[in-house]
């Protein structure tokens, strides 16, 4: 079983990544990829669990926009971490499609990039290293005034400069 | 000029706090270097050949002496007591140690300094006119915009992993100071038919390996508009930029590739579904208070002394020499604005003593504003000096060696640190500049060969701009030995061009007598008045080939 953190906090996570597998487990929630859920997806409908898409960096979650009410976790992939494409993924998946699920983040991710990826709309993390939970804790101060605004609602600097012109 | 508030300064303590931890955790041994490189990199810090770099924003090139002081004191404390300003409103020192690194950004918070995203694949300092607020034919001041932009691109949630580095230049003159077409994104401030401020976006310039100008990507943008299609150009581009090979990654790459007018689309279309966002909207009093920083400084209302300096320029050649070339109109009566030449022979290029920083800033204490400026040609700039200081100003420059009268000219050479400091370069690029600058050395004979720009890359990276050089100088290496190319016809102004290539590359030793075959061919050829960027266009390539190379260089060159 996998461990996942959120709000902090490492879970034991329920789902079972399939999505490099060619066989999926009899029962229980799946992770599959954007081919399997192309490929099986009335089968896939029909096992009645929990669902998750997993995609990668170069796969639009507008490719699913239509099914998205289908899935409990939507996994972006890091496959480096320089490879900054999955915030952009995020915040469409949370901002202009509507999702209001989990957003994993998965891959390559390290503790450097936790606040960057929070305010982006993930909201579950597969950290890369021996102790994620305190890598979680290590990092959870570090920001505490932003520039920019996202669909996380942080006032920026300037809102709390101006808080008449506030949204 | 802008000052942190509170906000400010808690964003740039915490950035540090966190470097600080980062840094220790990299000594401890917790981070490999190959971790640490990123982080790193984001907070300005390169591993250069001899030790590591710290390079420090000046964002759109204003400085005040309080912090030039704080420049002089890190260079003197934590550096071999010099720092080397660069093409992008940089300062970098090359003699720094890791362990003190968080100390020093300590350091330049305390005068509202920092090195945020000065390197690494994301937004970088914003740059500007160095006259910008000061010059005669502005349309307007682009600091302020150039503070909104910075601030939107400091730590931004969703572009601080972009394909590769993402540079942003803003200038308010026709006359482009600030080398804007050669930007990732470049903004000029325009008046539209209506006679509206907005702004002309050109999108895809570069130099490096691959080096565009930039195409305009919209003729006028409304200012209210001016994030939002900032952020729908990043964020095509950092879906669409390339990310399979570094150096096929840039934003001109895929601007290229599509071509800008499917670019323009893809961007259109994001645009549409942000241009209305709250998430982007800035409000007046937000634009009010920042551009309150820019407002016109206190001048005296006093009246231009032409009679006077008429008189001190007949008492003086050299004054009057300097005058020429390094004083330029200001828009205010009784003012003007002085350059101060960091390409004097004794030094590399854009180079400065602790002494001589401390030295300046106590000049702008006492005949300016108490600012300056950096140029994108690594000189300094003194914005608010009286036209009747003018002579006591030279005076106390020349003694500080920073009077030499070559600004725009053939010894006002923009260099970078090249193979001295520098991992990636392959040859030597101060050595060349110092030679061309003994070679050139008279008033008389910088003033008879007038406006000539002389740049020098000691690699492929062109972090000396040699593409845009009316005459470049690129640094190779071939079986271990350090050979130059040169190239004609540069330009980083509004009339932006790439320079062509003349020939093979020479040594090091041909390279004056080459620069001076060039100059002595466009002195022979030029019409009356003609600058030596007007001559090449008119009569190209050849004759100036034949003047390096000698008459029979076009059959040798098909030999070779």
């Amino acid at each position: 079983m996998t461990t996942v953190v959120r709000d902090g906090r490492l879970q034991d996570d329920a789902f079972v990544d399939a999505s490099g597998q060619d066989t999926l487990p009899a029962a229980g929630p799946v992770i599959v990829s954007l081919a399997q859920w192309q490929a099986g997806r009335d089968g896939l409908l029909a096992r009645g669990t929990p669902l998750g898409i997993r995609l990668q960096s170069d796969q639009s979650p507008a490719l699913v926009a239509g099914d998205l009410g289908h899935f409990a976790v939507v996994a972006l992939e890091f496959p480096k971490y320089r490879d900054g494409r999955a915030y952009t993924h995020a915040r469409a998946l949370k901002e202009r499609l509507g999702y209001a699920g989990e957003i994993r983040a998965i891959g390559d991710v390290l503790q450097e990039q936790l606040h960057f990826m929070q305010r982006c709309g993930f909201n579950a993390f597969e950290i890369s290293g021996p102790d994620p939970e305190r890598a979680w804790a290590t990092v959870a101060g570090d920001h505490t005034v932003w520039y920019q605004a996202t669909g996380d609602g942080r006032a920026r600097a300037l809102d709390l400069r101006h808080p008449a012109g506030r949204r | 000029m802008y000052r942190y508030d509170e906000f400010d300064h808690t964003l740039v303590a915490e950035r540090i706090a966190t470097f600080r931890r980062q840094v220790g955790r990299r000594l401890s041994g917790d981070l490999t270097e190959d971790q640490f490189k990123p982080l790193r990199l984001k907070n300005g810090l390169y591993l250069q050949l001899h030790a590591y770099m710290l390079r420090v924003n000046i964002p759109y090139g204003c400085l005040s002496t309080r912090q030039l002081r704080k420049f002089a004191d890190i260079a003197r404390r934590y550096d071999r007591g010099f720092g080397h300003f660069t093409t992008r409103q940089n300062i970098q020192y090359n003699w720094i140690s890791l362990a003190e690194t968080p100390d020093i950004l300590a350091e330049l918070a305390s005068v509202e300094v920092n090195t945020m995203q000065s390197s690494g694949n994301c937004v970088r300092n914003i740059t500007a006119d160095q006259f910008a607020g000061r010059a005669r034919d502005e349309v307007e001041d682009p600091r302020p915009w150039c503070e909104l932009i910075r601030q939107w691109s400091i730590l931004h949630p969703e572009f601080s992993y972009l394909p590769r580095k993402f540079k942003i230049a803003v200038s308010g003159a026709p006359v482009d100071r600030a080398a804007v077409k050669f930007h990732d994104v470049g903004l000029y401030l325009r008046r539209n038919a209506a006679g509206e401020v907005g702004f002309e976006v050109i999108v895809g310039g570069g130099q490096g390996r691959l080096p565009y100008v930039g195409l305009t990507i919209r003729d006028w943008l409304a200012k209210d508009d001016l994030l939002s299609y900032l952020e729908a150009i990043l964020r095509i581009y950092n879906l669409g930029g390339r990310r399979d090979n570094p150096q096929k990654a840039r934003i001109k790459v895929q601007v290229n590739a599509l071509g800008i007018d499917e670019f323009r689309r893809l961007v259109d279309e994001e645009w549409a579904q942000i241009k209305a966002s709250p998430l982007l909207a800035v409000p007046a009093a937000e634009i009010d208070r920042i551009s309150a920083y820019f407002a016109p400084p206190a001048w005296e209302q006093i009246t231009d002394e032409a009679g006077l300096l008429v008189r001190q320029d007949a008492a003086s050649a050299a004054f009057a020499a300097w005058r020429r070339a390094n004083v330029v109109a200001h828009r205010q009566p009784g003012y003007a604005i002085v350059n101060l030449s960091l390409k004097a022979t004794s030094m590399a290029p854009g180079d400065l003593t602790a002494d001589q920083m401390d030295a300046v800033a106590d000049l702008a204490d006492r005949y300016t504003l108490g600012e300056l400026r950096v140029t994108h040609r690594q000189n300094l700039v003194f914005t608010d000096v009286r036209q009747k200081d003018l002579l006591a100003v030279w005076e106390a420059l020349d003694k500080l060696d920073l009077a030499t009268p070559n600004i725009g000219t053939i010894t006002d050479i923009v260099a970078c640190p090249g193979l001295d400091f520098c991992a990636l370069a392959n040859a030597r690029a101060i050595p060349v500049a110092q030679q061309i600058g003994r070679h050139f050395q008279s008033a008389a004979a910088l003033q008879d060969v007038g406006e000539l720009s002389i740049n020098i890359s000691g690699c492929m990276n062109a972090c000396g701009h040699h593409h845009v050089g009316n005459i470049g100088i690129l640094g190779v290496e071939k079986n271990g030995q350090e050979f130059y190319q040169l190239t004609l016809g540069g330009s980083s102004g509004a009339d932006a061009s790439l320079g062509d290539r003349l020939g093979k590359g020479i040594p090091a030793a041909e390279v004056p007598p080459a620069i001076e075959a060039i100059v002595g061919t466009y002195k022979q050829l030029r019409n009356p008045g003609e600058r030596f960027l007007d001559t090449y266009r008119r009569i190209g390539l050849e004759p100036f080939r034949e003047a390096v190379y000698g008459p029979d260089a076009g059959r040798r060159r098909e030999v070779a």
